[in-house]
């Protein structure tokens, strides 16, 4: 066995022990969780560290045979994975200690570290995975475990149904993923991502295949038209959301994007689909994210929008980019999470209406909260700044001016609505009656040292830079310098309309701005759409199915029954039950027969 | 000799006296007399036809003897049945007995 | 040597008889000796399991007896993969069901008779090679039932009983002409299976006779537009028949399909195969779109069955070895899955006595063991990657993928509905704030336990190693694939 097979194991033998004697433990049973992420950060390391021998599939034994074709499991071991591993794990590790702090008097506490156990040993899974259908079980693992802890305070009814919407949403978009899936096998054979390089089949149904493979990515990661359920997402616990649904589980699909790349490389259309799908998902994220009022839903849509941004780099044609990102993502991500998460706690409210002031009172939140949001608006030397870079300057090399301009406005929001969140949350005067407290070494630990890596991470390209050879870059110091400009713009503007309380525009524009600002206030009515075109007729088709299932098929079957016994109704009148009577009949039937016997 | 008719006679007589007694009483023990009629009527048919073929096994009293003996056995259990009949239902008239009927 | 399947199908009648003797007014006596019975079914079946050559396609532990000489018919009983699983499955259910049913207070003495001859039909109809004895088998499963649902059911239990008995009695007369004419047919005239399997049926009779048998098997599936007598049946019998009928009478019509249909009617199966691949389509959307409309838990979790089990005939239309494994695996891990739902749901139905979803809510509180169970069988029986019911749905999928590539897209749709209503039942009974109805319902007794646990571990292990139940089935598969060499694949 590699040393690597360990890795997700560890977790879940910490799920199985919170699972089953968890309550016992109490407050062990999140060390055991804990101390589980450390080994398996440690055995990544490991890994990393005997990297040099190259990357290699390590086969672990046939799981099935398809189509006369065994099916062997094994684990992947190449740059992109051991990055996932060192990110998941480290980010896990943080995120635990954060945990014990955050959810210390939560009557459910040892359930939490068992789901969240139970996650990391997906997500660790997810990555190791050499073929689709591995990756599909740890796929569906981490969604499972999404859907558990979203819903994981179930008393509020909006949280099981936020779980739901959830659960199916990406299951909408992971049968697209099975087919597509089962499409790429029947077309040329193979569940293995390192036999991608090499394949060939028929066109279009190779597009056809990556396209729906994207759309198990579309889901996972939360990207138009799939995004609704991300939000939502946001009713579980905050360390969940932090780890979960920024940091890990929903780059899976930018993973996965980035995992099957030969196969999208192989096919502009495809790879295309994945630009314009990121392009759009996020602008329009982004552009949410603008007016919304809660301080966990604006970094949801802060996140859909990033994700939007990694496939777009990767829709452009470069890996690194794409992944790049996503590792400074999960850093600062993480960490403004964290941040919303350590507000939450201390006040207790969500709406930053509300808010104000809060640096003063918690210096420690704040002034990681603060780098978080620098390294999310893209500016230098902050992590987010490189990565962005990156993503700009592959639009800009491979000629794409749309996407290049659509980067540059999102960057523009994000710079803007960040600085939004923390001039509301952080400065100015309190706007309700609230009683702020730092929180926790716990909790402050992990902030501190994720806003390290916030600020640092973008050094660390390096390593990843080196599986993917990248071409010499021109055209840098331009695309660098405007990116600068576009996103210190978008964090004055907030400066200006936020602090300064500066109208820029004139009224009669700002009062046409009405329409624009319901519109996003109402998430481009995207949800209701969906109610009105796709649940509420699906509703009405099973309840229509039902009725014809009671009415028309079982009616046939009663129908045939009725008629049946209509017709024993007529003919048992002959029947009165009286012997004298059938006597009486027989005896005439004696008498005619003797008369046509005896011929008389 | 007694002719042949007379005795043919006799039991027509008795059989049709049988068949009118079984579709027409409405008491259970009546019919079950009634019944024994007809058999009965068969009996000397039996017995009269053997005599006239002239027949040396005797067949026909055999034969009759078997009837009666199953006769007896029949009528045993058609009291027994009436008895019971009657403990449930507390009439003998067939009127009254419809159970299967409703 | 041993007549093994003999004793397996007739241990429960020798059961009857000690029962018989057992004067009714000690029921714990014949709750405990059915017990011991099904229980020693149980670990003959074991004995079969480990005693069984996986690399062998003959048939295996064969009896064969002449018994009726004038007609040909033979007392004729074998093991093949196909039968294996389904023996392992019904002793297994039939134990914990007993189980189960020592709850069963009323006329114990007449239950405990009725539900161990149910378990010689069942047992027989899996094992008997000779079509007489099949159908005499398959028709012994049919009156315990009728009673089982009659006398301990619910409310409309006559109405249920007489619905499957007729229902299914109609079908199966349309199997017995199918198998007096297979044996007219066939010179010199023989009711053995195998051998009319290997000489082949006259190809102009094959149509025909294809439908007679599978309507006899399509009720028992049950395949649309079948399917009605399902809920209603479900809905009354008491819940430990509920399970032998989810987990074992719908396989029975599965079974059928595989041993009878498929393999002897070769050309009709091979003309027949997009039909049949359309009808298990919309089994599966159509089963889970009612399903989804369903507001009492036991009926949703019918139609679900509706709705897995067109899973089995969309692999059995593949006719490729992924697809037959694929269903037949299907056929078992529906059997442990579903027959755990419904032992779920008497669980809840004995405390509250109330199926409908609106009397219930927030279980999970009161009843944190039951909600993980619950939850656990859901997600197994929604297709959870890594759970047993994916393993048999994918394997069904991709065999019917190369063939009919829209309709397995379209029956991945109905994943969708499954997953909904799945997810939308445990929000309405687990989760939620607690209902005031069932604040204080007591969580699962160490015997509900032991029902479930049993089913949940083997869910977890055929989800993590299919191979172990495929195994088995390896070479059956493999016979029945090559009747088709000629044909589709």
């Amino acid at each position: 066995m590699h040393i690597a097979h360990f890795i997700p194991l560890f977790p879940f033998l910490a799920f199985v022990i919170d699972i089953l004697i968890g309550r016992r433990l109490k407050i062990a049973s999140a060390y055991i969780a804990t101390g589980a992420c450390v080994l398996s950060f440690i055995f990544s390391l490991k890994v990393y560290q005997d990297f040099s021998c190259g990357a290699g599939s390590y086969d672990l034994g046939t799981w099935l045979v398809i189509a006369g074709k065994p099916l062997n499991f094994g684990i992947i071991i190449d740059p992109l994975s051991i990055m996932m591993l060192l990110i998941v794990s480290f980010i896990g590790t943080f995120i635990l200690i954060y945990s014990i702090g955050y959810m210390h008097d939560d009557p459910r506490f040892s359930r939490y570290f068992a789901y969240i156990s139970l996650f990391m040993s997906s997500m660790l899974g997810l990555v190791l995975a050499d073929n689709f259908i591995l990756l599909l079980i740890f796929w569906e693992g981490v969604g499972l475990c999404s859907y558990l802890l979203i819903a994981f305070w179930h008393e509020r009814p909006a949280a099981a149904a936020a779980g739901l919407k959830a659960f199916v949403t990406t299951r909408i978009g992971d049968t697209g993923f099975l087919i597509g899936i089962l499409l790429l096998f029947f077309t040329c054979g193979t569940f293995h991502f390192t036999d991608l390089k090499s394949v060939t089949g028929p066109e279009p149904l190779l597009t056809i295949a990556a396209i729906l493979i994207f759309m198990g990515a579309m889901g996972k990661s939360a990207q138009f038209p799939l995004h609704v359920w991300l939000p939502d997402a946001m009713e579980g616990p905050t360390a969940v959301s932090a780890l979960i649904h920024a940091a890990t589980m929903v780059a899976a699909g930018v993973y996965l994007v980035a995992r099957c790349f030969p196969l999208f490389v192989a096919h502009p259309i495809a790879l295309q689909t994945v630009a314009v799908i990121g392009g759009i998902s996020a602008l329009m994220a982004a552009s949410m994210a603008t007016v919304n009022n809660d301080i966990k839903r604006v970094l949801a849509y802060s996140t859909i929008s990033q994700l939007g941004l990694m496939m777009l780099g990767l829709g452009l044609g470069s890996v690194s980019a794409g992944t790049f990102h996503l590792m400074t993502h999960a850093f600062f991500k993480a960490l403004l999470f964290l941040c919303a998460g350590s507000v939450i706690h201390s006040v207790g409210i969500q709406d930053i209406q509300k808010m104000g002031g809060l640096f003063s009172k918690m210096k420690i939140t704040g002034t990681t909260f603060c780098i978080g949001t620098l390294a999310l608006a893209g500016v230098p030397p902050f992590a987010g700044f490189w990565s962005k870079d990156e993503i700009l300057l592959t639009a800009w090399q491979n000629h794409h001016p749309v996407f290049l301009i659509l980067a540059l406005l999102t960057s523009l929001l994000t710079a803007f609505y960040m600085a939004r969140l923390i001039f509301l949350v952080l400065f100015g005067t309190a706007r309700s009656q609230m009683h702020p407290h730092e929180s926790p070494m716990s909790m402050t630990i992990p902030l501190m040292v994720l806003s390290i890596f916030a600020f640092g991470a973008g050094f660390w390209g390096a390593p990843i830079k080196e599986g993917f050879i990248e071409g010499e870059s021109h055209g840098a110091g331009m695309i660098m310098t405007i990116s600068t400009l576009v996103s210190l713009t978008g964090l004055l503007t907030a400066y200006l309309i936020y602090v300064r309380r500066i109208t820029l525009l004139p009224l009669s524009v700002l009062n046409s701005l009405q329409g624009l600002k319901t519109l996003l206030i109402n998430k481009y009515y995207i949800d209701e759409i969906y109610d009105r075109v796709l649940i509420q007729p699906c509703l009405r088709l099973c309840r229509a199915s039902f009725d014809f299932d009671s009415n028309i098929v079982d009616g046939l079957v009663n129908a045939m029954a009725f008629v049946t016994q209509y017709c024993s109704g007529v003919i048992r009148r002959s029947q009165t039950g009286l012997i004298q009577n059938y006597l009486l009949i027989q005896v005439f039937g004696v008498v005619l027969l003797l008369i046509w016997l005896l011929k008389l | 000799m007694i002719p042949l008719e007379y005795f043919t006679l006799l039991s027509a007589f008795l059989f049709c006296v049988g068949i009118y007694g079984a579709l027409t009483r409405r008491n259970v023990i009546g019919i079950l007399i009634s019944i024994e009629l007809i058999l009965n009527a068969a009996n000397i048919n039996l017995v009269a036809f053997n005599k006239y073929l002239g027949t040396k096994d005797a067949l026909g009293q055999i034969f009759s003897l078997f009837v009666i003996a199953i006769a007896a056995a029949a009528s045993v259990v058609g009291l027994v049945l009436i008895i019971a009949i009657y403990r449930n239902a507390k009439t003998l008239f067939t009127d009254g007995l419809t159970l299967m009927k409703d | 040597m041993i007549p093994l399947l003999s004793f397996i199908i007739f241990l429960p009648l020798a059961g009857v008889l000690l029962i018989l003797i057992t004067p009714s007014h000690l029921p714990k006596c014949i709750r405990y000796t059915a017990t011991l019975v099904t229980g020693i079914v149980f670990l003959l079946s074991i004995y079969l399991l480990i005693n069984f050559d996986t690399g062998q396609s003959a048939m295996q532990f064969v009896e064969h007896k002449p018994w009726l000489v004038g007609w040909n018919i033979w007392y004729f009983l074998g093991v093949d993969g196909l039968s294996l699983a389904l023996i392992f499955l019904t002793s297994l259910l039939g134990f914990l069901a007993c189980l189960a049913s020592w709850k069963i207070e009323e006329r114990v003495k007449e239950y405990f008779i009725f539900y161990l001859l149910l378990m010689t039909g069942m047992l027989g109809t899996f094992l008997a090679l000779d079509l007489v004895l099949f159908y005499i088998f398959w028709e012994v499963v049919l009156i315990p039932m009728y009673f089982l649902i009659g006398i301990w059911g619910g409310p409309r239990r006559e109405y249920a009983a007489v619905k499957f008995f007729l229902y299914t009695l109609a079908g199966s007369v349309l199997m017995l002409i199918g198998i007096l004419s297979l044996y007219f047919l066939s010179q010199p005239h023989t009711f053995n299976i195998l051998e009319l399997i290997s000489r082949g049926v006259d190809p102009r009779w094959q149509m025909i006779l294809f439908f007679a048998f599978f309507v006899a098997f399509a009720v028992k599936v049950p395949a649309f537009p079948f399917h009605t007598w399902l809920p209603d049946a479900h809905v009354e019998a008491p819940t430990p028949v509920s399970v032998l009928l989810a987990g074992v009478l719908l396989k029975m019509g599965g079974y059928g399909i595989f041993r009878i249909c498929l393999p002897m009617f070769k050309i009709a199966a091979v003309n027949l195969a997009p039909a049949l691949a359309v009808l298990a389509v919309v089994n599966i959307v159509y089963g889970a779109c009612v399903a989804m409309a369903q507001t009492d838990f036991k009926k949703m979790v019918a139609y679900s069955s509706v709705s897995h089990m067109g899973f089995v005939l969309l692999g059995a239309a593949a006719l490729n070895a992924t697809g037959f494994n694929g269903a037949i695996l299907e056929m078992f891990n529906h059997g442990i899955i579903t027959g755990g739902l419904f032992l779920l749901v008497g669980v809840v139905y004995d405390r509250a006595h109330t199926r409908e979803f609106s009397q219930f809510g927030g279980l999970s509180k009161p009843m944190p063991f039951y909600a993980f169970c619950l939850t656990f069988l859901s997600l197994a029986s929604l297709g959870l990657p890594g759970l047993s019911g994916f393993v048999g749905e994918f394997m069904s999928l991709a065999g019917a993928f190369s063939f009919y590539p829209g309709l397995v897209a379209l029956s991945a749709v109905g994943l969708i509905v499954t997953v909904g209503y799945f997810l939308l039942m445990i929000q309405r009974v687990l989760l939620g704030t607690v209902n005031p109805n069932c604040s204080n319902l007591p969580d699962m007794n160490p015997l509900e336990l032991i029902t479930i646990v049993p089913l949940i571990l083997i869910t977890l292990a055929a989800g993590f190693y299919p191979q172990a139940v495929l195994h088995y089935q390896q070479t059956a598969v493999e016979g029945m694939v090559r009747l088709f060499c000629g044909g589709i694949s």
